[in-house]
């Protein structure tokens, strides 16, 4: 572990450990990035979708004659038009179905319908609410509790045989082990929460422009993407194109965190419509529709428990977890993994095993369990370990960070071997937490809270330790959708010496197109400036997954290093040509290769130059390569959050008046970058913690349909954060990097969350959990002893 | 998400603006600040077959200081409100209070007199005009007439205008000596509606009594709601910590708030009983000059 | 119904719906897509613009309302050729990510720093409290603005 890198390129050249400034930047604050709604092609028609009111109920018959008759639209679509091409259904990337438009029931309110086609949005929308929908009303499952009763309403009767309402069954660790360690325990501590249901809402809707040309059948297809081979792929597969005839190009993405990794319904049914009637067609989510029909997350309901030893040790962990998938099982995660990455839910401790079983239940809400700014369920196990370790160190009578460090794997132990079978590259948990201390002033903070809040306030501290696991896959074991999860990268140097650098990652906000070019800087010594990232065309970049579970840096960033260093071999080759010397004489600096112990050299830039007007002989021309990165592990980015908080028992409300974050994400490519990322995370954690969920009334209403009920904090909630760093580099990635665009999401609720209970406890009130949103009423009811709902 | 059609009007002179209004009646709606109207329209939860908008009559974008009283017009905005000297001198409650309407940008384009139109249960503007004790001005092309506030605010999203009447400005009273006040409002984030709002207002006598009262509440009941029976409590009296924990239990008492995502019932009571008591002594202090 | 409005110093009339919202205006009709859509509610400033000389949300105001004023959007920020001090705070700060609030959040920044050119950290958050930011966290924003009003002060 050290605390700081230093770069090995100059400033100019802009490698590894450089904050220089973002070149994308340009173009976004003079208003010229080209987001999706930004696209006008000519003959443009636009297309409203219309969505169930109501979460349950069997469709009598559809009326599209007032909406086709309304001047100015085009055609009318509903699923039964669809089905006789049949693309009525689509697979989802759990490997269930979902309808694309309703044929038999709605299954969620929002759920898509219907759409209309029309010159005009105004007009668009005007007819979709012409479109009149005969529902038989059925009785709304609004629980997975609700959906798991026996008798329950079937809500997928659509697929055969189906006679309940489960979508998955998984386990993992060792059941036997796990229960011979509880029988030894001296204290059990169990924790029941919901990790509610949420949603990535980034500030860009989903949106498609489908382009079918009439005469070629060639489909370009603009899409709010964050992964645009695979969803080529799966276009291909779902509406029966040839994958040669698929475009997709993914513009300037306003932020995505998940949102925009699935193929949603309105995408599917926009090229359809660009395909019968021959011209391009847009289809733009409102605000609402993004919250009610995309890609939810979590809704996790947990139970956990630690075994323990009197002393404070964790001798062993028990999770299960019933989860709401919404009518759909639609989480975006690698095939084989039925609870994402749930694995990693023994966090940053060392004990010896660990059970756990999940069960997920279909419930008339939306499909998705989308991994929002998450790796794959990642989030919700941290939250559940960091939440039942603070009880433990409470109910030992234990401060929760010497708790901590008593139970942390210790950096001799890497690479470690978690209980759920997981191996940990790298870590240094202890000093982590030791920074986060100092940064806060831990010990300052807890006397301040012995001497009283001067106004009568409560005063709590809340600590989180996290570990993730990011960066997918090795391809052995994941994939989505049968397509293997590795990354690419294709680099061209330019006889000028500049270069393109294509990659199969697709960046939404994250600064690839600066990263990666330093990635280049680094290995090649080409300024950072003198590299030009392309990202999100599949016409012209090389296949890869895309960005999410924080795997472009560990994977596509790897994919860049690798393609890089073969390039400087064959520059080598040229060098040596060029130099008259033996490859084996040569010398690499960054920049330049030179003859070990002269003055004699060439530098990057004319080895180019070379490879296009001098290669030498029996040498191929140009200097371009690509690669396609197998990762051999996944990477673990940690650290340690602590948060303060002040409470006021008077009216249950709380705001954090200090937080120290500390991340080790291995090596950090663009530190500015790295500490924008931690903050956007933190900032969302908060979010979770303090006012975001998304709920629903019986009737399955949702509750957090746009952004009046579904609540984004504002720079005046947001808190104020304090960074610290240390790094310890990932031993198999080869720059050292980890990853972090999640970390602090994942890391971050259960620091807030252990502040507030933490304040509560000191002040005499055993309080157990607060579910989050930790709501005011929520914090006024653990006070008073009541339970208050919802 | 888009307004369904309308028709539009936009008249230079409020003579034309109440023949226009006097025209279409029911059907039509005046347009101001729009940042409640628009939102509306957009979700389709409101279609006015006709919007007369107003922004464009002369005389009512001022605040003026008139015979004892503020008067606020019809196109004053929130933001106005808040950095108006004459306001800040003679009605300090509403400008301390007008920052925590919805957010910087609506307030720049909301007009206080739309919002008191409006009859949002879970506006602000009505508990502090209830509290203070502000009269509405109507004008139609009958004429004009002053209505109390506690008259004009009659129920859920109902007030007591008349067809073809318009509200053309608000009047406060100007706060004078020995008063205070305090809008205490329970939001989850800026721009949120209130959770709970609580807007108290005393003025003391030379004696140190409180010779008048205003205590109203905002989001718990189906209208901004003025505690008469807690206000008539304080009148009279000597301030105690006792007295404004009494006012406080009578205002819990007498509100009607609603289970919903911010909170049950029996929370939003409590917070009721806490602000009224918080806002009764920021407004002591206030009129004693501590503040 | 006709409107003319003028919008980074250009002049334009236009021929319009009463509904048409100024968003939609500006982006669709003049082609100035800088401004954007987050939410339909009045609620994340995505949108904002400054319109005689005042920050507002352009999606909660109709076009026709606009008729005879005077509008700036993030596209006429630069002058002259030279970024406006916020647009190149904003980038030195890294005060984005995604890029999709910062036309607005640098609009209301910009309007702040001219009446306020030395604000607070508190004033600033309370300045862009009308508007959302997903990526950022807002510490960067803040830092920005701050910045851009020390160099406009500086410049005088």
């Amino acid at each position: 572990m050290t605390t700081t890198v230093h770069p090995k390129t100059s400033p100019e050249v802009g490698g590894i450990g450089h904050a220089v400034r973002r070149k994308e930047d340009d173009r976004f604050i003079q208003g010229a990035g080209r987001y999706l709604d930004d696209i006008v092609l000519p003959g443009m028609l636009h297309m409203a979708i219309v969505r169930s009111p109501i979460a349950h109920g069997r469709i009598r018959s559809i009326d599209t004659s007032a909406a086709e008759q309304t001047e100015g639209v085009v055609a009318v679509i509903t699923g039964q038009m669809l089905a006789e091409h049949n693309l009525a259904w689509m697979p989802t990337l759990s490997g269930d179905t979902q309808a694309v438009l309703a044929t038999d029931k709605v299954r969620y309110q929002g759920q898509e319908v219907a759409a209309v086609v029309a010159t005009d949005p105004y007009i668009a929308r005007d007819a979709a609410s012409l479109v009149f929908v005969d529902y038989e009303e059925l009785p709304a499952i609004t629980s997975p509790q609700q959906a798991l009763e026996p008798g329950a309403p079937v809500i997928r009767d659509d697929k055969e045989g189906k006679t309940d309402n489960v979508a998955y069954i998984w386990e993992a660790g060792d059941k036997e082990a796990t229960d011979a360690a509880f029988a030894k325990a001296d204290v059990v501590v169990t924790l029941d929460t919901h990790y509610p249901r949420s949603h990535p809402s980034p500030l860009e809707t989903c949106g498609a422009l489908a382009d079918v040309n009439p005469a070629t059948g060639e489909a370009t297809i603009y899409l709010t993407s964050q992964a645009p081979h695979a969803h080529r792929t799966l276009f291909a597969l779902v509406a029966g194109l040839p994958e040669e005839n698929i475009r997709i190009v993914s513009p300037d993405i306003g932020g995505g965190f998940g949102n925009k990794v699935p193929i949603y319904p309105g995408y599917v049914v926009a090229t359809v419509a660009s395909l019968l009637l021959g011209k391009p067609v847009k289809w733009v989510e409102t605000r609402t529709e993004n919250l009610i029909s995309t890609g939810f997350a979590r809704d996790y309901h947990m139970h956990g428990e630690l075994a323990l030893t009197s002393d404070g040790r964790i001798l062993a962990m028990r999770a299960s977890i019933l989860s709401d998938q919404g009518a759909f099982y639609a989480d975006a995660q690698p095939s084989r993994f039925r609870a994402g990455l749930f694995h990693i839910c023994t966090g940053s401790y060392d004990f010896g095993a660990a059970h756990v079983t999940a069960k997920g239940a279909y419930t008339n809400k939306a499909p998705g369990g989308v991994a929002y700014r998450c790796s794959f369920r990642v989030t919700e196990a941290s939250y559940l370990i960091e939440r039942l370790v603070d009880n433990a160190a409470w109910k030992l009578g234990m401060d929760p960070a010497e708790f901590r460090m008593k139970n942390f794997i210790r950096p001799e132990q890497f690479p470690y071997r978690s209980p759920t079978g997981f191996v940990y590259d790298s870590g240094d948990y202890h000093t982590a937490l030791r920074e986060a201390m100092k940064l806060v002033d831990y010990e300052g903070w807890r006397r301040k809270q012995a001497e009283g809040h001067p106004e009568g306030k409560l005063y709590g501290v809340g600590i989180a330790s996290f570990t993730e696991v990011v960066g997918a896959g090795n391809s052995k074991e994941y994939d989505i959708a049968g397509i293997k999860m590795f990354d690419s990268a294709e680099l061209r140097i330019h006889p000028t010496g500049k270069a393109i650098l294509k990659l199969g990652v697709r960046t939404q906000g994250q600064g690839h197109e600066t990263t990666f070019a330093q990635i280049v800087a680094e290995e090649l010594g080409i300024p950072y400036t003198d590299v030009k990232v392309q990202e999100g065309d599949t016409d012209n970049t090389p296949y890869g997954l895309g960005t999410y579970a924080s795997r472009s840096t560990p994977v596509g960033g790897a994919a860049t290093a690798v393609v890089a260093r073969r390039i400087r071999e064959k520059a080598k080759k040229i060098a040596a040509h060029l130099l008259e010397a033996s490859e084996d004489d040569l010398e690499w600096e960054p920049g330049r290769f030179f003859v070990r112990g002269t003055d004699k050299g060439v530098t990057i830039q004319e080895v180019a130059f070379a490879a296009y007007t001098n290669p030498p002989e029996g040498l191929e021309a140009g200097l371009e390569d690509v690669c396609y990165y197998d990762p051999p592990n996944m990477t673990y980015p940690f650290g340690s959050y602590i948060v303060v908080v002040e409470v006021d028992p008077g009216d249950g409300t709380w705001k954090v008046v200090d937080m120290a974050a500390v991340d080790d994400c291995g090596v950090r490519i663009n530190p500015m970058i790295v500490e924008g990322q931690i903050m956007g995370g933190l900032t969302e954690g908060f979010a979770k913690a303090n006012m975001q969920w998304i709920t629903f009334d019986e009737q399955g209403n949702c509750i957090g349909s746009n952004f009046l009920d579904y609540l984004v904090p504002t720079a005046w909630e947001t808190p104020r954060f304090k960074l610290g760093a240390t790094v310890t580099p990932s031993p198999h990635h080869p720059l050292g990097a980890k990853g972090v665009g999640e970390s602090a999401t994942v890391g971050s609720p259960a620091a807030y969350v252990n502040a507030v209970l933490d304040a509560l406890r000191r002040a005499g009130h055993p309080v157990e959990n607060i579910d989050m949103p930790v709501l005011p009423h929520r914090v006024w009811g653990a006070i008073q002893g009541v339970a208050v709902k919802p | 998400m888009y307004p369904p059609r309308f028709e539009y009007s936009a008249p230079r002179s409020l003579e034309e603006a109440l023949d226009l209004l006097a025209e279409v009646g029911d059907e039509g709606r005046v347009l101001a600040g729009g940042q409640s109207l628009l939102p509306m329209m957009k979700l389709r939860l409101a279609a006015p077959a006709h919007l007369v908008d107003i922004n464009r009559l002369p005389g009512l974008g001022s605040i003026t200081d008139t015979n004892g009283e503020i008067s606020i017009g019809a196109l004053v905005r929130h933001a106005d409100v808040a950095t108006d000297p004459t306001v800040a001198a003679h009605a300090p409650l509403l400008a301390a209070a007008a920052p925590w309407i919805a957010d910087p940008l609506v307030r720049n384009r909301g007009t206080l007199c739309g919002s008191v139109a409006h009859c949002d249960p879970e506006g602000d503007w009505n508990s502090l005009m209830l509290a203070v004790g502000a009269t509405v001005v109507a004008t139609s092309r009958e004429g004009t007439r002053t209505i109390p506030i506690a008259d004009f605010v009659v129920d859920f999203f109902t007030n007591a205008l008349r067809p073809g009447e318009m509200v053309t400005e608000v009047r406060v009273p100007k706060a004078g000596p020995r008063t205070g006040g305090a809008y205490l409002k329970l939001e989850r984030k800026i721009g949120d509606y209130a959770t709970v709002g609580v807007a108290t207002h005393l003025r003391l006598d030379e004696s140190g009594r409180i010779a008048q009262a205003g205590i109203a509440l905002t989001s718990v009941a189906p209208k901004n709601l003025k505690v008469t029976e807690a206000e008539e409590l304080l009148v009279g009296n000597e301030p105690s910590d006792e007295l404004f924990a009494e006012a406080a239990e009578v205002a819990a008492r007498t509100c009607q708030p609603t289970s919903d995502v911010r909170g049950p019932a029996e929370y939003k009571r409590a917070v009721v009983r806490t602000y009224t008591e918080r806002g009764l002594r920021r407004a002591l202090a206030e009129a004693r000059g501590e503040a | 119904m006709q409107i003319t409005v003028t919008v980074n110093g250009t002049t334009y009339t236009s021929d319009v719906e009463p509904r048409r919202l100024l968003v939609d205006y500006i982006r669709n009709d003049l082609g100035l897509t800088g401004t954007h859509i987050g939410c339909d509610t009045t609620s994340c400033g995505a949108c904002t613009l400054i319109m005689d000389g005042k920050p507002v949300k352009s999606c909660t105001i109709l076009a026709v309302q606009a008729d005879g004023s005077e509008i700036r959007t993030v596209e006429g920020l630069k002058r002259d050729g030279q970024l406006h001090p916020i647009q190149k705070a904003f980038k030195e700060h890294h005060g984005l990510q995604c890029g999709f609030c910062t036309p607005g959040m640098m609009m209301v920044g910009s309007a702040l720093i001219e009446q306020n050119p030395r604000p607070s950290e508190e004033e600033v958050r309370w300045a862009i409290s009308g508007n959302i930011c997903r990526c950022t966290g807002y510490q960067n924003i803040v830092a920005a603005i701050q910045a851009a009003g020390r160099e406009l002060a500086e410049r005088g």
